[in-house]
Order: structure tokens, then C-alpha cells, then sequence
């Protein structure tokens, strides 16, 4: 198990909330996962045998949110 | 394209569209127009609506792109081009004023300093602060940010710090004194060699605690979160339900569209991020949204003594000897106070190598005894060193000095006694200098509604008397230990229910936690009070309590506003759509405009405490 928090670019519509959060816990291998809004970061509790911080990186930058970088 | 300039050429196009179809109704052009209008933008919508649905979200992305295409394919193309335009509109000034909401706690990052200048081989140079390293010296001229927490070497500087404290007042520092990362030398110059640097630095860390806090969330969003959980599914089913009895596609798309929760999802975070701001820029850290609300219905507020009514630098101003050399006796005092970390036991020290030619002796042997003492060995002999209840285990009689100590003690000064394992030697009198806005502080406190301030300290009965009747206490606790004080916070919890609890988070950390709320103040530069603390005050300002708690009362307040408004438009949209008066373009006006609203009134909380009162 692993705790990873990403940056996004700033999040500024309430929608990329539930969209993300949707995405995330959608995705196999996230055990937990928080969006932080006013932050515009990802907490995330992943399990790496399954996903790689890598590969939700770009399950989020394919939803159209850039990742600025990891925490 | 660029945003703005999508913007710009969708709104033109909009207009456009709007006297066209006044004019001349649908004709080829008109229609052109808008098609144009709506593809423009519709087609970050689109884009956003596909990356969505790849992940099966149905997200509001979709609900408009379905909207669309449909209003499209039934000939409504006006309906198109306007919520496409709407929601693109809207979006672009959600996301302006979100920025406002945020830009306080944004100018808080930007304050971190970028370079550091050190001296390295007799050379100075100029580097990243995240090079430098414990023990560098470092040089800070005027107008520079100073990069490291550390002791000033050299130099005499006026130093800004409400980066830290939030005093706009500069401060003088010289040779021996504190200074923090982040704040700035007005004039003057400084060598400051290198405590903590990097992540390690009172800056870094309020920074990090502000990060944190603006996501920390209240009771009020989780309960909204789990209302939104079933509200959204639950309009999917109400739109479905709807069609299928009515075969009114238009209807049904119109109520997707307008049920999304936007103005709902964001009214507690844009409050909690603009208070929280709000506060961070007067040296205020909140740690999140539930503890706003808890520092908003706070009924009772216990202060620890030392330290923070009072300014916890006390000084000797009195010493009684009992046939012992005066110096022989302060001799004896400072070895047994040498190593420990009390402000009692620092004042007997300064005082002593203020006044003695010979260095303080090491002692042999010393035995801490929380709360009463220390029992030391010096040059063979035992020596007791505390407060009657040291005396007292060690049935050394107090009886011919009770009246001398007591006289002292009527003053309010706190008596350290000094003995042998047979008699007394003497005494010291040290009392601590009450801060200046304590008085009144708690008269506004009083005013904006606490029923209850009660002091809590380790001292005996008639100094605590003394001190809490010269400030106005309602109440006091003396000769506390330690844990004490934490069953004295439970039984005010039974009796008043929400209690604060005020310390400096040196020696009060249990009852910080233990307290429904810990409040440190002058917490720059304390690891613990910033780790155990829900809420610092940064400098010492007594008066920032009640910004604090007003502060936090007008979040709470903010943020309920927010709800209560974003659940009425929800429902009177909802009631429009089901009688047919709100149509899909106008709901989406409303829609928007709500949201703008909410982030707008959050906005206000920005300026709290300026003049004008929320």
C-alpha cells in the first residue's frame, strides 16, 4: 500500500471534483482517494501491485487535468 | 485556442446569434451563426464530456453535450448556442473569482524566500535555500527575505515578520536573537547562522499546515457530501422516470442538466478557503473547516498562566536568605536549576549569572519532581529546591518563614524555596509581568459571547487569586500538575460543554489535545504547539483571539448561507423545470449565476475584520 498526493493544475470547477473522485475510485488498485479541492491536489491510497502512481497519473491527465507533479 | 480567446469570439458570435433571431427568425444565417456559436464552444465541453464517459462518468460535461446535440437535432439551434455559450461563460468566471477565494493563501506561498546568501570559504554567494545547511552563516541585507530559521550572529536589523507573526510592526533584532525564514530586513543587516532550514522552518510549516487546512472538512460538507451522493442518482431516476411518462425528451434533458449540484458542491470549500486565508494573513492558522466550526460555538475558554496571560518571563525580584552569604545561596539555587527548562528556573539562572563572579557549579545529581521541585546534590550535600509541598515530603518545617513567604506570595509572586535536607536557607521571590491586552481581551471576549474564562496554572492559590481578580477571570485553578490541568478541561466540558483551551504549547500539550479545541499563541517557533494546536496564533497577540473566534463564527456562518442558498435554487430550479417555466437555457443562467454568487459571498469573508462587520 502506498500513499501518493499529486498536484493538479487548479482545479476550478466544482464538477472536476466528482469527476475525478469518480475516476479514481472506478480504477482498480485505488484503495482510497480523496480530491482536494481548494488545494486542486489527489491523496490516494494505492495498492502497486496493481496500478502504478504512473498510471493514474494519466487516467488523470486523460480525464483533461494536468498533473503538475507529485508529493 | 486559448481561453479567453474562445471566449471572446463565442461571446460575439452569441450576440450575433441573439439580434439575428430577433430580426429575421430562422434563416440560413442565423442558423450558420449559431451552429458556428455552439461548436466554438461546445467543443472544449465536448472534449471533456468524451475523456469523461471513456472512464463511464456522466459528469455535467456529458449532460450539456447530450443537451446540445439534442436541442441541435430538434431544430432549437438558439437553445444550443446559448447554454453551450452559458456554460462555457460561467465556467471562465467561476474560475476568476475562485482565484480571489484563494489568492490569500496563494500570496502566502509566494512569500517563501527564493535565495539565500552564505558566506563559504571567507566568500559570499549566493544559492538555493534548500542548499544551505545547519550552521551556515548566513547574510541578509535590506529589503532580502531572510531563508533559515536561526540565531542573529552579528548585525542590527528591523526585521518585518507578519509573514510569521502577522505583526506589520517591525522588530528589532541583534546579536543573539531569533529570527525566522520568510520575514524580511527593512534596514539594518544581519548574520544569521543557519537552526533549521528548508522544510524544518516555522515558515515551511505554516505553510504546510495552511495547505492542509483549506481541505481539512467540516461536519456541515460531509454531510453534504453524502446528501450529493444520493441526490445526483436520484435525479437520473426522477429524469428517466420522467420520460418515460411523458416521452418529453426536452424535459427530461432539461432536468439532468439542471440538477447538477455545482453551487452545492463548492459552497462550504469556497468559505472555508476564504476564512482560512483570511486568518492565515494575520498569523491565524485554522486547521480546517471542523475546527472553525468548533471555535465558533466554543462556550467556555480556559487559559493556561505562564506564558500566556502572563508574559512567561519571569524574573527574580526578591531574595530572602536565612543566615547563609546572599551569593552562596544564589550559588546553590542556580546549580540546581542549571539544566532545567522552566521560565522559573531560567530567571533564577539569569539572575544569578548576572550577579555572581564565579561560574554556576554543575551539580552532582538532580531529581526533577514534576510539579513541586528539584532535589539536587552539590559538593556532597542534598539540597531541596521547589515549593511547600517539596518541603513537605521531605519534612523540612516551612513554620517560623510562613509569614515572610506568605507576604510575598499576597503580591503574587511565586516563591521558590531553598533548602537543605534540615532547614531552610532562604527564598526567592519571581514574579511574571501580566501581558498588556490580557484585561481586555477577556472583557471581549465576554462581549461576543463566551460565559465562561477560567485560568488554569501550576502556581499556588494566592498568586493565581491575585492575577486572575487584577484580569477578570470568571474563575481560576491553582497548584495544577500537568495532568491536572486536563481533568480540570474535563470537568469544565461537563459543565459548559464546548472548551478552549489557550496555551503556549510548552508545557500545556496535554491539555491542548485534551481540550475540544487547542489554541497556542505565540506559536512561531514551537514544533509542539503547531503539531498539537487546532488553532495557532502566531505572535503573542493576546487580541488575536477574538478575530480567531469571530473569524471563525463568520466562516460558519458564510459557509450555511452558501447551503442554504445553493439547496433553495436547486429546488426552486427543480420546481421550475417540472411546471415548464424554466427552460434549458435559462435554468442554465440561473445555474451559473448561482454558483458565481456562492464564490462571490465567500469572497466577502476575505475582508472580515477590516471595518466592516458580517
Amino acid at each position: 500500500m502506498k500513499h501518493i498526493t499529486l498536484q493538479l493544475e487548479t482545479l476550478t470547477c466544482p464538477s472536476c471534483m466528482a469527476k475525478i473522485d469518480g475516476m479514481m475510485k472506478k480504477t482498480e488498485g485505488v484503495v482510497k482517494a480523496e480530491v482536494l479541492f481548494n488545494s486542486s491536489r489527489v491523496k490516494a491510497e494505492i495498492d502497486e501491485s496493481i496500478v502504478s502512481t504512473a498510471q493514474v497519473k494519466q487516467r488523470i491527465e486523460a480525464l483533461g487535468y494536468k498533473v503538475l507533479g507529485e508529493k | 485556442m486559448h481561453k479567453t480567446s474562445t471566449l471572446i469570439m463565442a461571446t460575439v458570435l452569441v450576440v450575433a446569434s441573439f439580434f439575428l433571431h430577433r430580426l429575421y427568425g430562422y434563416i440560413s444565417v442565423t442558423i450558420a451563426v449559431m451552429l458556428a456559436s455552439t461548436a466554438l464552444a461546445g467543443y472544449p465541453v465536448v472534449r471533456k464530456a468524451i475523456g469523461a464517459l471513456r472512464y463511464r462518468i456522466v459528469g455535467i460535461e456529458v449532460l450539456v453535450s447530450v443537451a446540445t446535440i439534442g436541442a441541435v437535432i430538434i431544430g432549437e439551434y438558439w437553445e444550443a448556442a446559448a447554454v453551450t455559450y452559458l456554460f462555457l461563460f460561467g465556467g471562465y468566471l467561476e474560475a476568476k473569482t475562485l482565484e480571489k477565494t484563494r489568492s490569500s493563501i496563494k500570496a502566502l506561498l509566494n512569500l517563501a524566500p527564493e535565495t539565500a546568501r552564505i558566506v563559504k570559504n571567507g566568500k559570499e554567494e549566493v544559492v538555493d535555500p534548500k542548499s544551505v545547511v545547519q550552521g551556515d552563516r548566513v547574510i541578509v541585507k535590506p529589503g532580502e527575505r531572510i531563508a533559515v530559521d536561526g540565531t542573529v550572529e552579528d548585525g542590527l536589523a528591523y526585521v518585518n515578520q507578519s509573514t510569521v507573526t502577522g505583526e506589520s510592526l517591525p522588530v528589532e533584532r541583534q546579536a543573539g536573537q531569533q529570527v525566522f525564514a520568510g520575514t524580511v530586513v527593512e534596514s539594518g543587516y544581519l548574520i544569521v547562522e543557519a537552526e533549521k532550514v528548508g522544510d524544518q522552518t516555522t515558515f515551511a510549516r505554516i505553510l504546510e499546515l495552511v495547505e492542509e487546512a483549506q481541505d481539512a472538512k467540516a461536519k456541515t460538507q460531509k454531510f453534504l457530501e453524502r446528501f450529493s451522493q444520493y441526490y445526483t442518482p436520484g435525479i437520473m431516476v426522477l429524469s428517466l422516470v420522467l420520460f418515460l411518462f411523458t416521452r418529453d425528451i426536452r424535459l427530461s434533458l432539461t432536468l439532468l442538466v439542471i440538477a447538477c449540484p455545482g453551487a452545492l458542491v463548492i459552497s462550504a470549500p469556497v468559505s472555508i478557503v476564504a476564512g482560512i486565508g483570511n486568518g492565515a494573513k494575520k498569523g491565524i492558522l485554522v486547521k480546517g473547516g471542523d475546527v472553525m466550526e468548533r471555535l465558533g460555538t466554543v462556550r467556555a475558554i480556559a487559559f493556561d498562566k505562564t506564558g500566556t496571560v502572563t508574559k512567561g518571563e519571569p524574573e527574580v525580584v526578591f531574595l530572602q536568605a536565612f543566615d547563609i552569604d546572599r551569593d552562596e545561596l544564589l550559588g546553590i539555587a542556580a546549580s540546581g536549576e542549571t539544566y532545567a527548562e522552566h521560565p522559573i528556573a531560567k530567571a533564577i539562572v539569569g539572575y544569578a549569572s548576572e550577579r555572581l563572579a564565579q561560574d554556576i557549579r554543575i551539580p552532582e545529581e538532580t531529581n526533577p519532581i514534576p510539579g513541586k521541585g528539584v532535589v539536587f546534590v552539590l559538593g556532597g550535600k542534598t539540597y531541596l529546591l521547589g515549593n511547600r509541598a517539596l518541603f513537605a515530603d521531605h519534612t523540612v518545617s516551612l513554620e517560623i518563614h510562613e509569614p515572610a513567604i506568605r507576604a510575598e506570595e499576597e503580591l503574587a509572586r511565586t516563591v521558590v524555596i531553598v533548602g537543605s535536607t534540615e532547614r531552610v536557607l532562604g527564598f526567592f521571590a519571581i514574579a511574571d509581568t501580566v501581558r498588556p491586552q490580557a484585561k481586555e481581551l477577556l472583557k471581549a471576549l465576554k462581549k461576543i459571547g463566551i460565559r465562561h474564562v477560567v485560568m488554569l496554572t501550576g502556581d499556588n492559590e494566592r498568586t493565581a487569586r491575585a492575577i486572575a481578580g487584577q484580569l477578570g477571570f470568571d474563575s481560576y485553578r491553582a497548584s495544577l500538575l500537568p495532568q491536572d490541568k486536563v481533568s480540570a478541561l474535563k470537568e469544565l466540558q461537563a459543565e459548559y460543554g464546548t472548551v478552549a483551551m489557550v496555551g503556549d504549547g510548552v508545557n500545556d500539550a496535554p491539555a491542548l489535545a485534551t481540550a475540544d479545541l487547542g489554541i497556542a499563541i505565540g506559536g512561531a517557533g514551537s514544533d509542539v504547539a503547531m503539531e498539537t494546536a487546532d488553532v495557532i496564533v502566531m505572535s503573542s497577540h493576546l487580541s488575536m483571539l477574538t478575530h480567531a473566534v469571530g473569524l471563525s463564527r463568520a466562516t460558519v456562518r458564510n459557509m450555511k448561507q452558501n447551503i442554504v442558498f445553493a439547496i433553495l435554487v436547486a429546488v426552486i430550479l427543480l420546481a421550475g423545470v417540472l411546471v415548464r417555466t424554466v427552460d434549458l437555457s435559462f435554468g442554465m443562467l440561473v445555474h451559473e449565476f448561482s454558483v458565481l454568487l456562492v464564490i462571490i459571498n465567500a469572497i466577502r469573508l476575505m475582508g472580515y475584520g477590516k471595518n466592516t462587520k458580517l
